[in-house]
């Protein structure tokens, strides 16, 4: 893809997310790994709201499972092709390689069984893109160390007692259920808590300790 | 003599008549040379199908929407019906800027094979004999109504149809159509629906039927020729069967244990419930606008639908590597087609690599909610018909 192609695409995107007010700062580091035209599936798709900056800025077929009647009957009359089902049970239907990515978007810690829900992604896409939490983050290291309580933050701000999020894990953890299930890191993304991704080249501990979030593309080792 | 007492019974204002003649409809007719080739093994033929149409097929011959009516249902989906002078069954849904909308979309609903509002069934006239057919008429099953209605739409110069939309048996032949003619269909609305009838539905209709035959007026099923009238059969088996339409909290919300037009009970076996007069009215004026024979038939076409049993079992190779884009919903309340059922379809649909959005619609209505004021159905429609429309190029993106 040439210079120009890639500006207007950015532009596009751009103006999709402002289009929208703040989106969520994970959406745009994920829809960067998505090539165009791809067929995607967005596992725990909320609202729709990335399937609606994948279609308008990648051009993508996208398909969405979301657990809650609302969000989805939400999608379904903005023309999204979503279903109503869990992570957890329904991605076994879906044949093999029937999408070039799955993404689970801030799911992954809310599934009960994060690993076999790894395994179905890389199973059904030929790439997998998952963003998650950083459970390693300092703030977050702190809080447990000095207040000892379950750390809220902004960006998890739930009781432990009133949660969906029931596995969460740190960037050093998800390197190492990547390796349990045979994945290939393609790329990743540490997110600071602005949002901004982490550009400086830095080892795993550091982008554990400063990643607010983290974005990995995926795919099965062959 | 017989003849005699048929003639008799046709008055203008009889459902027979309809049978034969329907009126404010069109009516297709297929000669001896164009049979509609039924599953139970035989061609009938000459056969008719009445329909209504809605709003202006295009150029292009691709914004046609077909709509399948329910058991009892007809062709009158947004426009007074002949008989009741009721308006049309779906025009919450279809019209003039309504979900399916009759100024873009060329609407299509015709009644099914069987039916008794002109489309042929048994209580139209068998040429061979020049009486009602009756029991003669053969069984016919959901596939034979999809097979006439693809008939129709050859007749009217339809190739492919912009979408295809229909509830309970209506969304039965949805699916149908889906499975039997994937390249026909661009997009598909089954809607509080099956892909097979179950061991239950399966149960209430015996009841029903058994209902009908257990009137001595039903006469063997040659009624029509006879002069009597099952309207006690079949007001019963309408009674039964409109309690599995609706739901517990529906019934107790609608009727409580309230007194009909009483303040105590009568210590007899009058209507004495506001819910006993309730399904009384709704039998008796069913019996008004619907043949015994018809009902008959259909509960059986119903019953007899299976399409993973005519895809060797495999509910997903009935879709598999369809072109269709569906939208599949349900309603929270419905225990006669339950949300499990639509999972199944989707689950279906997606091993089979399908286009499926799916919506689960919160209400206590029952099973009838999809032919009800449900603004979230209307929502869930229009977003999908928009959708696909520009897909197809109908609708401006």
């Amino acid at each position: 893809m040439n210079a120009v192609m890639q500006l207007q695409r950015d532009l596009a995107m751009a103006s999709a997310l402002r289009s929208q007010g703040t989106p969520r700062v994970d959406y745009l580091v994920v829809a960067e790994m998505v090539a165009p035209g791809a067929r995607v599936l967005d596992v725990g798709c909320g609202d729709g709201e990335l399937l609606r900056i994948l279609a308008e800025t990648r051009g993508v077929d996208g398909r969405g499972i979301e657990i809650s009647r609302e969000g989805v009957n939400e999608c379904v009359a903005k023309g999204l092709a979503v279903i109503q089902g869990d992570a957890d049970t329904d991605l076994a239907d879906y044949p093999d390689d029937m999408f070039d990515y799955v993404i689970l978007s801030q799911t992954l810690q809310a599934t009960w069984q994060p690993k076999l829900v790894l395994e179905h992604m890389l199973r059904i896409g030929r790439h997998a893109i998952v963003s998650f939490p950083n459970f390693g983050h300092w703030r977050i290291r702190l809080k447990l160390l000095f207040g000892g309580q379950m750390p809220q933050t902004d960006i998890l701000p739930d009781t432990w007692y009133d949660t969906p999020n029931i596995h969460f894990c740190t960037i050093k953890d998800f390197r190492e259920l990547c390796r349990l299930v045979g994945a290939d890191m393609q790329k990743a993304v540490a997110l600071r808590a602005s949002g901004k991704p982490l550009r400086i080249p830095a080892p795993w501990w550091f982008w554990n300790l400063f990643g607010e979030q983290a974005v990995f593309l995926l795919t099965r080792k062959p | 003599m017989v003849e005699a007492k048929v003639s008799a019974r046709l008055d203008a204002s009889s459902p027979v008549r309809e049978a034969d003649a329907p009126r404010d409809s069109l009516v297709a007719r297929f000669g001896p040379d164009k049979p509609l080739r039924l599953d139970a093994g035989v061609d009938l033929a000459p056969f008719q199908i009445a329909f209504k149409t809605y709003g202006t097929l295009n150029a292009a011959r691709s914004n046609a929407v077909l709509i399948c009516h329910a058991l009892t249902g007809d062709q009158h989906v947004a426009s007074v019906h002949p008989v009741t002078g009721k308006p049309g069954w779906w025009e919450t849904l279809v019209g003039p800027g309504r979900p399916i909308d009759t100024e873009r979309y060329f609407v299509i609903c015709s009644n099914v094979i069987g039916g008794c509002l002109g489309t042929t069934g048994p209580s139209s006239t068998n040429a061979q004999t020049g009486l009602p057919w009756g029991l003669e008429f053969p069984v016919i099953t959901i596939r034979d109504m999809v097979r006439a209605q693809a008939m129709l739409l050859d007749h009217l110069g339809i190739e492919s149809l912009f979408a295809v939309a229909g509830g309970s048996m209506g969304g039965m032949q949805v699916l149908e159509w889906a499975a039997s003619f994937p390249q026909r269909v661009f997009a598909a609305l089954p809607i509080a629906c099956s892909t097979r009838h179950s061991a239950q539905n399966i149960a209430f209709h015996e009841v029903g039927r058994q209902a009908v035959m257990a009137d001595p007026e039903w006469s063997g099923g040659r009624y029509l020729t006879e002069g009597t009238n099952p309207r006690r059969g079949l007001a019963v088996a309408r009674m039964g069967a409109h309690i599995t339409y609706l739901s517990d909290a529906a019934l107790h919300r609608k009727f409580g244990r309230k007194f009909q037009d009483r303040s105590n009970p009568t210590f007899s076996f009058d209507a004495d419930f506001e819910v006993e007069s309730y399904l009384r009215h709704q039998g008796s004026s069913f019996v008004e606008r619907f043949d015994a024979n018809s009902y008959l038939y259909l509960t059986r076409a119903m019953d007899y639908f299976d399409i993973a049993a005519d895809h060797q079992g495999v509910l997903a190779n009935a879709f598999k590597n369809t072109p269709t884009r569906f939208c599949v919903v349900s309603f929270t309340s419905d225990w006669l087609f339950p949300t499990s059922e639509s999972r199944a379809i989707v689950h279906a649909l997606n091993a089979a690599g399908g286009r499926v959005s799916f919506a689960e619609i919160k209400t206590d209505k029952g099973h009838d909610a999809f032919l009800l004021d449900e603004p979230e159905l209307f929502a869930i429609v229009r977003g999908f018909l928009d959708s696909a429309g520009k897909a197809r190029g109908l609708v401006r993106a």
